[in-house]
Parts: structure tokens; sequence; C-alpha cells
């Protein structure tokens, strides 16, 4: 479960195929496939202590790029705001959402 | 490490001597720069052939005055990314004139392949994995040039267009 | 009557069977980089610049693919192909940039391949409109059509075009190497902020020639060109350009990406050291390999031959009439209706900033539109200005009334082109990845706030551009009114300059002062307005001139005497 300190993470990527935003999932350290532990929604993402964060980004990241899977891989800052994770900075609600000046299009779009 | 010449992996009858190792008197032998300028009285009467290796920020004019003593420069990339390189073979051919053989050395993919045998070298050092149908293709996927260069392709372009005619 | 191929009169380089093969063998060599870039050969580190120099980013939702246009230029049945590509591959709709390019929103790599082979069909491309090569060379959105053109800057822009076109020696360089050319007396190419920066003219013998700035630049460290050569000659026109090029190859930084750009060597080097090295490869360069011969010269401007114009008076009487029965018509023609040098004919710009819309998009539905229309009225060419407009070329003042009237149905109809709803703004955050804060929406609140035609005509010629990040694609630095987005622990603000000038005047916007919030920014643009208004002496005294006048501190006063 997140803590509610403020001090978690989410991991993420873009598909190298299409572009698309990704994230690290529950099961990514389940030993499926690759393309199994990522997932496309921000609302299925793994969330992660700060400390772990790192660990799993360390193990997640050299293998989406030996998969050929994901590109750009790395840590963000997650906040809960009424119990609900919320990215932090701007760049990554509109990385999970997409364009703040066009709702109809992006991850929000599908929502 | 493969050499590729001629978009074919070839004989490399050069080897390297790191600074501080002997050079062999015997057979051609590459030196870097820096030695060449620590040590230059100590290749006086050696006959077998010499090449200098230069890093990527050593420019063409930096060896100019010495080559003459010299069948081969290495032109060294750090990063395939730094095109220095490119000037620096063209520097050498078109500026001062050398003759002899321009290798590639360090970091350089196929894709440059080209425009590395358009600015004057004539062999390039390639990593060990290589793919070696990536260099031969690299050589003829384009075959349209628009500029001027070294090379003996047949350029159908802007300025070299005006040569034919002319 | 002869069936005439649309756009075959359009002032484009109008491709033979050897640039058709050239683009095809591009095409193929990419679809091979893709393939082995998916299998595993190719890094990502490898593979990024030969994307790149094949236009394609990867953005904040997917890949980003700039489509090149050269120096503007289009035919309408490219356009349509344009908007058949962002229907089938991208999400409808496409973005005009400030580099007069065209670019997709939402590609995916694997369809790239693809996409370039559709474009090669129509005889476009996206080569070298990014990566660390000669980019895109841009000029004025008029060439060609205005009354104070000197050159036809398209010539010399094809040229280089061709001559630039992978580049042995110069496609990797230390960083992106822009040029823009200017044949008229106005120059609307923003010259003196290129790396190099030409104004074409002409000497007493009437031979072509060129004044070349070099080291201008905005970003980080905004500069203006520096003056480097008074005069080439056109023979010289190539030589003196690699020359410059292979100086910078050399010397130029490869140690700090925010130091690589040649502004920053002929900064560090001094402009007389500068010259000197380009002046001594000059001497050497120079003759029969890289003389520009005056036959290629000609064979080239063949492909800009004026269109076939109808002899027509000056003076339109269909025009006059409806223009009198109709102000909202002849408030676009005061506006975005420029002067043609041929008697009947004029210059319509299409603004692509209706109020509260995001700058430079076009659906795929109006660019079908637009082609249509460049079609029936403009010899089937059309051009992207470098504020991010369309326009059409040779529009017969008989039938200005008609073009408005269809364009005003689709919303494309907005008489702002100048004034201060014709905003210019990056993709900013709501796209970009090396965005720091978003520009639409302060674009958006912006022209909505101005939106009155009436109010936007009286305040008169007034530039706003905005950035959403240092690197200042949205030419923020010379705008008369200059906003940055920067971000401060999480939050967007906005950082207002004023008196900048992207004319051969140029200057660099000064910061007026602390950043501000969105809602800030509107209100702080609409009190400097204000201040404007009631300072100027009259209706002629443009914004910058009175703030050269006054000084910045009646401005500051309104802005910030209340904190």
């Amino acid at each position: 479960m997140p803590s509610q300190d403020g001090s978690l993470k989410a991991i993420t990527a873009n598909r190298l195929r299409d572009g698309v935003v990704v994230f690290l999932g529950p099961d990514w350290n389940a030993g499926g496939e690759v393309a199994t532990a990522w997932v496309e929604s921000f609302a299925d993402a793994a969330l992660f202590p700060a400390a772990e964060a790192e660990t799993a980004l360390a193990a997640a990241k050299p293998r989406a790029e030996r998969a050929q899977f994901g590109v750009d891989i790395y840590a963000f800052d997650v906040e809960t705001e009424n119990g609900v994770p919320t990215p932090v900075k701007m760049r990554e609600r509109i990385r999970a959402l997409g364009p703040s000046v066009r709702l109809d299009l992006g991850k929000q779009a599908a929502a | 490490m493969p050499l590729i010449e001629n978009g074919r992996i070839g004989e490399d009858a050069w080897s390297f001597a790191p600074d501080g190792e002997p050079v062999p008197n015997d057979r051609p032998v590459i030196i870097s720069f820096e030695r060449w300028q620590a040590e230059r009285a100590s290749f006086d009467g050696r006959n077998a052939k010499l090449g200098v290796r230069l890093k990527s920020g050593t420019l063409a004019g930096a060896i100019a005055p010495d080559l003459d003593r010299f069948a081969l420069v290495a032109v060294e990339f750090a990063k395939f990314r730094d095109g220095r390189g490119f000037s620096t073979a063209r520097e050498l051919r078109e500026r001062y004139g050398y003759t002899g053989e321009i290798r590639a050395v360090g970091h350089v993919i196929p894709d440059q392949y080209q425009f590395l045998v358009r600015t004057g070298f004539t062999s390039v050092e390639a990593p060990e994995d290589t793919n070696p149908e990536s260099w031969a293709n690299a050589l003829t996927e384009i075959t349209v040039a628009f500029q001027p260069s070294l090379d003996e392709t047949d350029p159908l372009s802007l300025l070299r267009r005006k040569l034919k005619v002319g | 009557m002869n069936h005439i191929a649309p756009g075959a009169r359009a002032g484009i380089y109008h491709y033979d069977e050897i640039d058709r093969r050239f683009v095809g063998e591009r095409v193929e060599q990419f679809r091979k980089q893709v393939e082995r870039r998916l299998a595993g050969e190719l890094t990502e580190e490898e593979f990024k610049p030969i994307r790149l120099m094949n236009g394609l980013y990867l953005q904040l939702h997917a890949y980003m693919l700039r489509i090149a246009v050269p120096y503007g230029v289009m035919t309408s049945v490219q356009l349509r192909k344009l908007a058949s590509i962002g229907r089938r591959y991208d999400r409808g709709y496409g973005h005009f940039t400030t580099r007069q390019n065209l670019q997709y929103n939402w590609i995916k790599l694997e369809d790239t391949p693809a996409i370039l082979h559709e474009l090669a069909e129509v005889d476009m491309h996206a080569l070298q409109t990014s990566g660390n090569c000669v980019r895109n060379v841009t000029t004025d959105q008029f060439v060609g059509a205005a009354a104070d053109e000197v050159v036809d800057g398209r010539v010399y822009a094809e040229i280089l075009r061709q001559w630039t076109t992978l580049h042995p020696e110069f496609t990797y360089l230390p960083r992106k190497f822009k040029i823009a050319i200017s044949g008229a007396s106005s120059d609307r190419a923003a010259v003196r902020v290129h790396d190099v920066g030409l104004l074409a003219k002409r000497n007493a013998a009437g031979e072509a020639g060129f004044t070349f700035y070099v080291g201008g630049g905005l970003g980080r460290s905004p500069f203006i060109g520096k003056l480097v050569r008074e005069w080439v000659a056109e023979e010289d026109f190539v030589a003196y350009l690699e020359a410059i090029l292979r100086v910078y190859n050399q010397y130029g930084r490869r140690d700090n990406i925010y130091k690589a750009r040649i502004k920053i060597l002929v900064h560090e080097l001094g402009l007389e050291k500068f010259k000197a090295e380009v002046e001594e490869e000059f001497a050497r360069l120079r003759g029969p390999k890289y003389r520009l011969d005056p036959e290629i010269v000609a064979g080239i401007r063949a492909h800009f031959a004026p269109p076939p114009f109808e002899d027509l008076p000056t003076r339109s009487d269909a025009l006059e009439r409806a223009k009198a029965e109709n102000p909202a018509f002849a408030n676009w023609v005061a506006v975005n209706v420029a002067e043609h040098r041929q008697p009947g004919y004029a210059i319509a710009t299409i603004s692509l900033k209706p109020a509260g819309g995001i700058p430079g998009d076009a659906t795929c539905d109006q660019m079908d539109l637009i082609a249509d229309l460049a079609e029936r009225h403009s010899f089937g060419e059309l051009r992207v200005s470098h504020v991010q407009n369309i326009v059409l070329a040779h529009v017969k003042q008989d039938e200005l009334f008609a073009l408005w009237t269809e364009l005003d149905a689709a919303g494309l109809g907005t008489a702002n082109a100048g004034l201060i709803g014709d905003i210019i703004a990056c993709p900013g955050l709501d796209y970009c990845a090396l965005a720091n804060a978003r520009s639409i929406p302060l674009a958006q609140a912006l022209s909505a706030r101005f939106a009155d035609p009436i109010r936007q005509r009286a305040i008169g010629e007034l530039g706003i551009k905005i950035s959403g990040c240092i690197n200042a694609c949205g030419h923020h630095h010379i705008a008369a009114i200059g906003i940055l987005g920067v971000d401060k622990k999480g939050t967007e603000f906005y950082q207002i300059t004023v008196g900048g000038d992207p004319t051969l005047t140029a200057a660099i916007g000064d910061i007026l002062g602390p950043a501000v919030t969105e809602t800030e920014a509107v209100d702080a643009v609409e009190a400097i307005v204000e201040v404007y208004l009631a300072n100027r002496t009259d209706q002629d005294e443009r914004f910058i001139d009175t703030l050269k006048r006054v000084g910045h501190a009646p401005f500051k006063e309104r802005i910030y005497a209340a904190d």
C-alpha cells in the first residue's frame, strides 16, 4: 500500500516501437516477458518507497533496454492527494494524462 | 579488431604500439601523436612503415609538417557523434596533399561509412562484434551525392553535374 | 486548354529522377536503420542522431515527426498528402513551426518508414529537420511576391538545401546549424538571430551577392549575429559557407552542449580571429571545385519562374466594393493582406491563431481546404511563415472576397497578422520533452483576452512570443513582449521581457521584473499594453518605439507597484 508521506516513486519509460508512455507495473519482477512488466496506465503503475525505487530501476532498466522494449527509463516522484496517487511534477502529470490543451487526446481521452 | 576496407573485412598489416611499450622495427607500427612529439628522434633511420594516431581534438595542421614520415594517419573518433575527424581527413587530403592511408579508429558506426570514404578515409577499425553486412550496405544504399568530394563515386549533383557537363 | 497538374506552377524546386531516386534511397536506408534498432544492432545512443536526422524526436507522449518544407514553400498536392498522413498515422492535425516546417505529435517509430515513403510520393521528406547538421534553410514567406524584393532567396536556399544534403563533412557538427536568407529590404526572416544570416543584395552592376552575419541565435545565451563579410559574390557563396562550417566543425566546442553553437565559438574566439580563420580557409577553397557557376544558378532559378500572372489593373473595383459592403472583410484585408509586386494581385496571410486557439495547429480538414483554396486562388502554391501562419502569395485582388468567405466559414478568417493576437508559441510542456512550463495555455488566454479585432487594430503592430524553456523555440527574446516559462519548485512561472526586435535592427528583449504566474502574466501583458497606449505619441508610434522613448520605468511601476 502507498504510504502517506509523499516519498513514493513510480518508474516510467517510452516504449521503443511506438513511443507510448509506459509505467513499471505490479508484476514487474514476476519473471515473465519484459512487455508484461510494464503497463500503459498510471493508475496501474507500481509505487515504490524511494529506497526501493532505486533497486527496482537498476533491475528493470537494463532488462527493458536489452529487450529493445523501452527507452528514457527513470523514476519520478508521486504524492497521494485524497488517497489518489498523483505525479508531483506537471511534466509527469501531462505524460500520464495527455496534453492539457487537448483533453480529447492521450491517455485521458481513453479514460 | 576487424579492419574494414572497400566495404569488406580486410587484412590488417598494422599494429598499435601503446606509449611506453617497445616499437617493433620489422613491421608497420602505429604510434601516438604524443609519443611522436616526445621521441621523434628515436625513429630516425627506421625502415619499416610508421603510422601516427591523432586524438579527436588534434587537428590536421598539427601533423602536417611531418606527414612525409607516415604511411598511415589514424584519426580517432572519441564518440561517433564527434565529427571533427571528417574535417581532419579532408584537410589532410585537400590542404596538405596527404596520399597515404587514413584510418578511422575509435567509435564509428556503419551509417557513417560513406561520409568517411567521401572525406578521404581509406580504412576503418570496426568493433569486434560488428555486422560486416551493414558496412557493405553502407557504401551502396545511397547513390546520389550533392557535393564534390574525394571519393570515386559518380555523384550526379548540383556541382558535379556541372563538372560532367563542362 | 492543356491540363496542368496541380502544383506544376508552384514556386518550388521541382524534383527530377535523380532527386526522387535519392529520397527513395534515404527512405529505404532509414527503414533498415529502424530494423537494426529494433533488432538491437544499433543502440539507442547510436540510433538517436540517425532518427533525428530523419526528423524523428521522442517527445512526452510519443514520437514527433518534423517534415521539411524547404524554405516554407509547398504545393497543394503536398499539403493534401500531409493531411492524409495526419489522418492515417496521427490524430487528425499537424503543427506548423517557427522553422517553416510541419510536425506530427503522435507518431509510432514502426510507422515512420511507411510515412516517409508516402512523403516521397509527393517529393517530400523529413531530412535534416533535426540533428547536429545544417537544418532546413528558411527565408521570407513573401519571397517571389513582395514588392520590396531585390533577390529571390528561394534560389539560394535551394542551392544550400542541395549542398548541405548528406554533406559528408558537416553531418556531425558540434550542434545544429540554422541558416536564414532574406532578399528584400525588410527582413522578414530574422536573419540576425541565426547561426548564419544572409542578406542577399545586388551591387551597382546588378550582380547578386551576400552579406554574411554569423553567430546569432537565441536559447540560453542569446546573441545578435555579427557582420563577418559585407560582400560575398555569388560564385563564392558555397566556398565561403564551406569555410565557415569547416572552421566551426574543427573549433566549435564539444565538451558542453550549451556552449556548442557557433555563436559561442565566435564569442570566445573573438570576431577578428574567427574572421581570419574563415578567410584563410576561404582563400584556399576558392577555386573551380567550389565555384558556384552562373549556369547552375540559372538552372535552379528556372524552377522559380513567376507563375503566369494576368495583366490586371492595379486597382480592383470588385475588392473595393466588397470592402465597402463588409466591414469584417475590410478589416481582414487591412490586416492580413500585403502588397504584391504584380498589379492586381495580393499576398494573403491565413492566420492559424484564432482567439483562444493553439498557435500553428491546423486540422487535416483545414489543410485540405487550404489546398483547395491554393489551387483555386494561388497557382496551387502556399507557404508556411516563421510566425506559424499560412500564406497564399499570388491571389487576384478580385478573388480576395471569395477566398475570405471560405476561410471565415472554416474558422481560418482571423484578422490578426502581425497584431497582438498573432502569438508565436512553442509546443511547451504539453508536448515537448525539453520544456519546463506550458506555453499554449498562456497563448490561448492572451489571444482570448485580446480577441476584439477593433482593439487589436487600435493597439497596432505588437508581437507576443512565448517559449516553454530557455531553448527559446518560441523566439521570446526577439519579441516586443516575450514570455519565458520557467519551473519554480514544480509550479509554472512566466518571465516577461520587452523590447526585442527580430528585424535588421535586431535586439534582445530586457527582463522586466520577477516571474509571475500564468494568470498574472495575462494581466501583466494587458497592463503593458495599457501603459503603451497611454504613453504613445500617436497611433503611428509602435510599441517598441514608445518603449525606447519612455524606458522601462512606467511599465515596471504598473506591473510590480502593487507588490
